[in-house]
């Protein structure tokens, strides 16, 4: 009992310093900013640990977050490869290709007021489709290993970008365009110079919806063949044998690749669109 | 073509403009006769739906007559939209919020083709004529309202067009600002003897800037009166206080209150 005790101690010290900090001119300050969600997240971690140990929780209901440490830090090689596997070879190849086709089908798409018509209420046909019946499918029409996850990814990540891009491209408004006219500018001119650059913001939006997306949609195709390793595989077989921590292990590890690859985004989003007026500080 | 100082530049002759809408067909231009000179300042003037801003679309071929002749620099508005025979400033500035105001005004010249060394000399030019030297290199949205006005001036100069369309350019500033403006740009019509047409809906405006006034009456867009102003070329702010200036927005506004009895 002691554990909890004290855990809950610690968060109620933690608390009382974080609305100190947040209320003075620390919080507006580089380190303030960093410093206030740092005690946050390490005082959920002393709560959850102090619970989990309290209360003696079985480990099979929720781990505390030092056997899941313990279990990260023993098992890294393993948890590399299923990495590797689920996210270099399956997730980023399947969102890079999944992107490419999106931004050139939206060029063609925007040219073809056919395509308008006929292609988008068909896009958003597929995009409702449940991503737990075309996976079986895919993984039968390219086989166990990454090839068949880059596929469901490029399928998950093609039509909320195309959508996205779609959009984006009717964002310049008339008076632009019209300019653009007045000058004698070719549509490839206009694209480039006008419509391009002012479709950025809806792209990053897409972009970044689509790398969560991207995770997901690799680690669940996994659930339905893949070889031995990999991040979906290592969690299904891993429940399968009640070995929760290392299922909590592969959460940790995906939670971390999914903030990465958002943040990479996020941050050639702020060098991009610095001129949008959600980006100007 | 040029040696002759009122060569016509642009000459309108029974335009019509009908635009199909969901409430049926709106009749936007009726029968406008008009003859524009090279070297004019042309004001529009008249309440909205008088059909002034469609009128300088239908030269900027951004919008196409259904009826009518249109004859621009002696070619369709088309074909002088290809090659780039004006400039077009709108209500708002329009700057690309991406570039900065040195490539904004640049942007154009990119578009042309324009070698790069002339492009940097042009744009320094320009800038020196709405007065915003130095600000090349700031944002738009780093500059106020009238300033970026300025910008959008020099960017429709910069391709040196023979014909300058401006849409309302100062509607949406300060009275104060916009007087300054009115003045920077008699002089650079001055300088640059470029044939100008200009839409407003303010009468001291009009008789200020013009060498002809147009007055214009809605439902259906048509000119019910043409002025051609006495005023002389050089034009000091305080000669809105003369005589002859008040005659003139006189006969304007006693042509909009005709246009508007017809209804």
């Amino acid at each position: 009992m002691t554990a909890l005790w004290l855990a809950i101690t610690v968060w109620l010290a933690a608390w009382a310093l974080n609305v100190r900090l947040a209320g003075s001119g620390i919080a507006q300050t580089r380190l303030g900013r960093i410093l206030v969600p740092l005690i946050f997240g390490v005082t959920v971690l002393v709560l959850w640990e102090g619970l989990v140990r309290g209360l003696n929780v079985a480990p099979v209901i929720l781990p505390a977050p030092s056997a899941i440490a313990a279990k990260i830090a023993t098992s890294l090689p393993v948890l590399w490869q299923d990495f590797a596997q689920t996210i270099l070879k399956g997730a980023i190849p399947g969102f890079l290709i999944g992107a490419g086709a999106a931004f050139l089908t939206a060029i063609a798409v925007d040219r073809s007021p056919f395509l308008q018509r006929g292609l988008l209420p068909i896009g958003n046909f597929v995009a409702a489709l449940p991503i737990v019946g075309l996976a079986p499918i895919l993984v039968m029409w390219f086989g166990f290993d990454w090839q068949s996850k880059a596929a469901v990814v490029v399928v998950m990540v093609f039509f909320p970008l195309l959508v996205n891009i779609v959009a984006g491209l009717q964002a310049s408004d008339r008076m632009q365009r019209d300019l653009m006219a007045t000058w004698g500018a070719s549509y490839w001119q206009s694209l480039l110079k006008l419509r391009l650059p002012a479709a950025m913001p809806f792209v990053f939006n897409g972009l970044k919806i689509a790398s969560t997306l991207a995770l997901i949609g690799a680690i669940v195709a996994e659930f339905f063949g893949s070889p031995v390793y990999g991040m979906g595989f290592r969690i299904s077989t891993e429940v399968g044998r009640l070995g929760l921590d290392m299922v909590w292990a592969e959460i940790a590890v995906a939670a971390l690749a999914g903030s990465v690859l958002y943040g990479l985004i996020s941050l050639i989003e702020r060098w991009v669109t610095f001129w949008h007026p959600s980006q100007r500080h | 073509m040029k040696d002759t100082v009122s060569q016509p530049v642009i000459e309108a002759k029974g335009l019509n403009l009908v635009f199909q809408t969901a409430d049926g067909p709106v009749q936007a231009l009726k029968d406008v006769n008009l003859t524009i000179n090279q070297g004019d300042f042309v004001s529009f003037i008249g309440p909205s739906g008088c059909g002034k801003t469609t009128f300088l679309r239908c030269i900027a071929a951004l919008e196409h007559p259904t009826g009518g002749t249109l004859i621009v620099n002696g070619m369709t508005p088309d074909e002088a939209r290809q090659k780039r025979a004006y400039g077009y400033v709108f209500q708002a500035a329009g700057l690309y919020p991406w570039r900065t105001i040195a490539g904004n005004i640049r942007l154009p010249l990119e578009i042309m083709g324009f070698p790069k060394a002339e492009q940097d000399q042009r744009i320094e030019r320009v800038l020196e004529l709405v007065e915003l030297k130095g600000f090349g290199k700031k944002f738009p949205w780093q500059l106020s309202g009238g300033m970026q006005q300025r910008a959008s001036i020099a960017r429709a100069l910069a391709f040196d067009a023979d014909i300058l369309l401006m849409d309302e350019p100062f509607g949406a500033l300060d009275e104060i600002v916009r007087d300054r403006l009115n003045e920077e740009v008699l002089k650079l019509w001055a300088r640059t003897g470029k044939t100008i047409g200009f839409v407003t809906h303010s009468i001291p405006e009009a008789v200020y800037l013009s060498t002809k006034i147009v007055v214009m009456s809605p439902r259906p867009g048509r000119i019910t009166d043409v002025i051609d102003s006495p005023l002389p070329k050089e034009r000091p702010l305080d000669i809105r206080d003369s005589r002859e200036f008040i005659e003139i927005a006189h006969r304007v506004r006693e042509g909009l209150r005709a246009g508007h009895h017809d209804d």
